[in-house]
């Protein structure tokens, strides 16, 4: 496949890694954000074959994995009213809420569809004109235009037996909890390349400069993985702390302004409840007062009751902030494996826990 | 979640709005409609990243090339 396979070539990965050797004199913590690099990294082993010293740290960039089961439970209280079809990508469909997945609750008659996109779920409820139909929009900043023009079309087309469940985080906000915290262990940060395609590299500069961190912006083959790493090594070594773009092909410095404005259109900054993690200022999005209409939480108002917290063995929020890796968690492929997750991050494709677990790095 | 796949434009539909503009996109010969709300840019013969039914942004093609020669020259 076109600008996949030639980023996953052996010999230049190769001469990346010796090239690396020999750029690395101490040991660094690079973090990866996102949850799509993580599970590249375990799949191509990419980390087993860095130079000693040189650790990554896998972040929280896995958005369904910090939903807050609260929202998954009024997902599942909005799917079990009668004439309500809720539908969302297929990861968000099986994370467990506080009791039970969205799945689980359609096993057991709930309304519950997987798209692939948003515009689906329009179209969907364009055609079922009967039906109440909800899209859960989960998702970083790469995945808020999509959420944005779903709800810009169903306003412009008057669908109104459509509405938004918007559960959308940013990654600077989150980024700056990571940086700020006492006992922070990252050196350098690799940024989501497909976040950054959307919103550019300016908070960036500003996050760099303040917590004296190097940033680099990295896609997510074995090469746009490893040119992400030297880029952050050779800023560390020669003590810089700046924002690079290692993606150029899809990332633009000042991102996509289209996307941009639709998303501003349709949205403004909210505080939001990571799960695991806790509240972050101003690190989601709410619709507009203008689109209050598509507002699933205002259509269906008691559907979002209080987040109950969680006991028990799953450790997920620290291996949600590169706390612990997850093997060190005591429920990890004993009594949380992929077919019984305890946490989010072992259910997601891009959850630090399934990789781990998929990539069989708990076995000696 | 975040991944996001690129795909070749074979068609574009122009629908009368930027906002409807879509394409068939082709992903290694699964062929996919997809909005070009965002990259109103985009044409036939162009490589776009999908994500969620819509084009984040076109794949620049020069940038991509430049990338693989860095690569080759570490080799050397």
């Amino acid at each position: 496949m076109k600008f996949i396979d030639e980023y996953r070539a052996a010999p230049a990965v190769l001469s990346a890694l010796e090239r690396l050797r020999r750029l690395a004199t101490r040991p660094w913590n690079i973090m990866e954000i996102c949850g799509g690099q993580t599970h590249a990294i375990l799949r191509f082993g990419i980390d087993q074959l860095l130079p000693e010293g040189l650790r990554l740290i896998h972040g929280p960039g896995c958005p369904v994995c910090v939903t807050p089961a609260s929202l998954i439970d009024a997902a599942i209280a909005m799917a079990r009213t009668p004439g309500v079809i809720l539908a969302s990508f297929g990861d968000m469909i099986r994370v467990p809420g506080t009791r039970e997945s969205l799945a689980e609750a359609r096993s057991a008659g709930a309304g519950v569809r997987i798209v692939e996109s948003p515009l689906a779920a329009v179209e969907m409820a364009r055609r079922h004109p009967d039906a109440q139909v909800v899209f859960f929009g989960v998702g970083f900043e790469n995945t808020a235009p999509a959420t944005a023009l779903a709800v810009s079309l169903a306003a412009r087309q008057r669908v109104q037996n459509f509405s938004m469940l918007a559960a959308h985080v940013l990654v600077p906000p989150a980024l700056e909890a990571i940086l700020g915290a006492e006992n922070c262990q990252v050196d350098g940060i690799l940024a989501a390349g497909h976040v950054c395609a959307v919103e550019g590299e300016r908070d960036y500069t500003r996050i760099a400069a303040r917590y004296g961190t190097p940033i680099v912006v990295t896609g997510f083959e074995p090469l746009d993985l490893l040119c992400g790493i030297l880029a952050c090594v050779r800023q560390l070594e020669g003590g810089q702390a700046k924002v690079e773009n290692a993606y150029r092909r899809a990332v633009r410095p000042a991102g996509n302004a289209k996307a941009q404005a639709l998303v501003r259109e349709v949205y403004e900054p909210a505080d939001a409840i990571w799960r695991g993690i806790g509240l972050i200022p101003a690190s989601g999005l709410r619709l507009r007062e203008a689109y209050s209409d598509f507002d699933a939480l205002l259509r269906f108002p008691s559907a979002l009751r209080e987040d109950s917290m969680q006991a028990g063995p799953c450790l997920a929020g620290q291996v949600l902030q590169g706390i612990i890796e997850p093997p060190a968690c005591p429920a990890f492929g004993q009594a949380c494996t992929p077919d019984h997750p305890l946490g989010a991050p072992m259910v997601s494709a891009e959850g630090a826990c399934s990789a781990f677990y998929q990539y069989k790095r708990h076995v000696a | 979640m975040c991944l996001a796949i690129p795909g070749l434009i074979v068609e574009v539909e122009e629908n009368g709005d930027p906002l409807l503009r879509t394409a068939r996109v082709d992903f290694s010969g699964v062929v996919k409609n997809v909005s070009l709300a965002c990259t109103p840019q985009a044409r036939p013969g162009q490589y776009v990243l999908v994500h969620a039914g819509i084009a984040l942004e076109t794949i620049d093609e020069e940038e991509a090339r430049r990338t693989l020669e860095l690569f080759e020259e570490l080799g050397e």
